[in-house]
């Protein structure tokens, strides 16, 4: 689960790490009156997406007076900010976080996530801070620092010191910095996040360390323990077609093609999606209906796969496994009656019983074609599709 | 021979009384496990399944001289679960749950070092040694005795590699699956380590699939140590990236992870890849001389 900009600020202040005074706003008229309460005479509107590159996008912007705010975020709210990361449609845009300028005399990175290889958490830092880091970590690798914390011994000093000689900070940045990784290690277990990013974390006019920019993501399998995370849940940023499946305790990923997919575990459906793809066709979605493909889940997944317009066929691939194979195509048949699916369905079933399910899909007198094995219901579905 | 587990395995199920640890813990029994105990917190001193119930790993072990433990107990309490299992002194536990919260993961690894065991999953289907034991959630009947050594991160994905290497007459030695999450217990290398020494399995099959670098290092591992053939499968050449597809663990982030990396890492190192799951076990099959 993403947060928000405003969200991860508000997580900073909770546990001790700097950030610029900020409000959020959801009106041009509030967003006025966020930078009237904040003073000053300098303003950053940031764009409230869950996505990075908001720059590029014309996502931030400075405003030099209280009038210029309340434009800005005019032309902002209610808008889709597109961004590298949102691909074409991008992200609407119901909030907008007003924050105090500030002088920055550097820019530097720091990130957090679950290194998988370590097997730990590991921070990363880098001088090159404002850039894209996986671009500095492609072309100057040796200008990332990264240490991984010990789960039980905790983040010792020398690895704080380590990144901060990295970053080349001066002493009493040094100092701010060991207390800064401190917090934000406390904040990354306590709230149980899977990455944390601050790019670019600055050196402002007074030489002291702010996080100018904060992204966090929270570890979804965690989220029965963080109730309070939970309700910072923003769906008008998530995939709506996601976000239901993901209510009908579905795994569904929207994609390009026309041919969708319906197929029991994970792998298996990622290697449904390669084989429509290596035969010719283009895979409309992954859908993961979990191990036991029940009849009301098999109903649910056909609604989720036919609410996609440019669907033209679909191939439903289920490895019947410890449930059997007629079960399984009595509850196809139900749900293609029940939810009038219009388009062509390929089967492929495999498992017990699977000569009593393909004899009633071929009795059911719908448009359910029995492929013999996956190879032909790749092929099926591809012909039937086009 | 097998890997990890045999006919002289002897099961504990912690989790025994929920629905998914009956259900599976029957399917087991009846594939012929030697299931001896299970454990339940507060249900010591219950027969489950004709098996005598315990409150703890540890009593269980002792009673029951338990040394493999499967593990259907739900996500908040699996990770406390398998450093029950691990202290008991259980040798090799197989943990099915799903959705354990990554940073429990990482306790737990950095807890297991100090014991001698092994832990295979989380998010997995388990591992079996067919005709002698099934710890896991696959189906039984698809698995035959033979000659084949399968490794996957995938669970329906792995059925597919049995049954084919079931349908053309090659069979398994033993099927693990390493579960789908980012931290996890057995690797790739791990269990190709096993299956190298393994006298009985003649090739092997590995079944990749997008997120991490697990296979490139295995890739690189074949190369110097496995004299055996691989093949190898990936799932998620057509996967977004930034997306995650079903396993918490099969994402592509930050450019690594794609499914062409670990091919090119692959074929690099010599090993044979197959581009379409239905050639796993045709190929298995002709690299062992069909």
């Amino acid at each position: 689960m993403n947060l928000h900009e405003y969200q991860a600020k508000q997580l900073f202040a909770r546990f001790g790490i700097p950030v610029s005074a900020g409000e959020v706003a959801d009106s041009p008229r509030a967003a006025r009156s966020a930078a009237a309460t904040l003073g000053g005479d300098l303003w950053v509107v940031k764009a409230q997406v869950h996505a990075g590159g908001r720059g590029k996008g014309g996502g931030i912007k400075l405003a030099r007076s209280l009038d210029e705010v309340r434009e800005v975020a005019m032309a902002m709210l209610g808008q889709r900010l597109v961004t590298p990361q949102t691909g074409s449609e991008g992200l609407p845009i119901n909030q907008v976080y007003i924050e105090a300028g500030s002088e920055i005399e550097r820019e530097l990175y720091l990130s957090m996530l679950v290194d998988r290889v370590a097997e730990r958490v590991t921070f990363m830092a880098s001088a090159a801070g404002g850039m894209d880091i996986e671009e500095v970590a492609a072309t100057t690798p040796e200008k990332i620092f990264t240490v991984a914390v010990h789960p039980a011994a905790g983040l010792q000093p020398y690895q704080t010191r380590k990144l901060g000689y990295g970053l080349g900070l001066t002493a009493p940045q040094m100092k701010q910095f060991e207390s800064l990784c401190a917090n934000l290690c406390k904040l990354f277990n306590d709230c149980d996040l899977s990455l944390l990013e601050i790019n670019p974390l600055i050196v402002n006019g007074s030489g002291n360390l702010v996080a100018l920019d904060g992204k966090i993501n929270v570890d979804d399998n965690a989220l029965f323990r963080q109730a309070g995370l939970v309700s910072m849940r923003d769906p008008s940023q998530e995939d709506e077609m996601e976000s239901r499946a993901a209510a009908h305790d579905l795994n569904y990923v929207s994609l390009d093609g026309n041919i969708a997919c319906m197929v029991n575990g994970a792998g298996l459906a990622m290697a449904t999606m390669d084989l429509i793809k290596l035969h010719g066709g283009e895979p409309a979605n992954f859908l993961d209906v979990g191990g036991g493909a029940t009849p009301d889940r098999v109903a649910e997944a056909f609604k989720l796969i036919l609410s996609n317009a440019s669907v033209s066929a679909i191939l439903v691939n289920i490895f019947g496994g410890i449930v059997r194979c007629d079960l399984i195509a009595e509850g196809i048949i139900q749900a293609v009656r029940e939810v009038n699916v219009g388009v062509p369905v390929v089967a492929r079933l495999e498992g017990t019983n699977v000569d009593k399910g393909k004899q009633l899909l071929a009795d059911s007198g719908l448009d359910i074609l029995a492929a013999d094995d996956l190879t032909d219901a790749a092929k099926k579905v591809v012909a039937a599709a086009a | 021979m097998s890997i990890l587990v045999n006919k002289n395995s002897r099961i504990v199920c912690q989790g025994i009384t929920g629905r998914q640890g009956s259900f599976h813990t029957q399917q087991c029994i009846e594939y012929g496990t030697q299931v001896v105990a299970g454990v339940t917190p507060g249900r010591g001193g219950e027969t489950h399944l004709g098996v005598p119930v315990y409150d703890s790993a540890n009593e269980a072990v002792i009673e029951t001289g338990a040394d493999v433990s499967m593990v259907y107990v739900p996500a908040p309490f699996a990770a406390d679960a398998i450093l029950a299992a691990a202290d008991a002194g259980i040798k090799v536990i197989v943990c099915i749950t799903e959705g354990i919260p990554v940073l429990d993961m990482v306790r737990v690894k950095a807890g297991l070092k100090d014991y001698d065991c092994r832990l295979i999953g989380p998010n997995c289907p388990g591992i079996i040694t067919p005709g002698e034991a099934k710890i896991g959630i696959m189906p039984g009947n698809i698995h035959t005795e033979g000659r084949v050594g399968i490794i996957s991160r995938s669970g329906t994905l792995t059925y597919e590699a049995v049954f084919q290497t079931t349908t053309n007459g090659l069979g398994q030695t033993t099927c693990v699956g390493i579960g789908g999450d980012p931290v996890r217990g057995m690797n790739f290398i791990d269990c190709l380590e096993l299956f190298e020494q393994d006298e009985v399995t003649d090739g092997i099959l590995m079944v990749g699939e997008i997120g991490g670098t697990d296979e490139e290092a295995a890739a690189r591992y074949i190369q110097e140590h496995v004299s055996k053939p691989v093949v190898s499968y990936i799932a998620g050449v057509t996967a977004p990236p930034g997306k995650r597809m079903g396993h918490a663990g099969a994402i592509i982030s930050g450019g690594e992870g794609t499914a062409e990396a670990k091919f090119a890492a692959l074929e690099a190192a010599g090993v044979g890849t197959v581009r379409s799951p239905t050639e796993m076990g045709s190929a298995m099959l002709a690299a062992l001389g069909g």
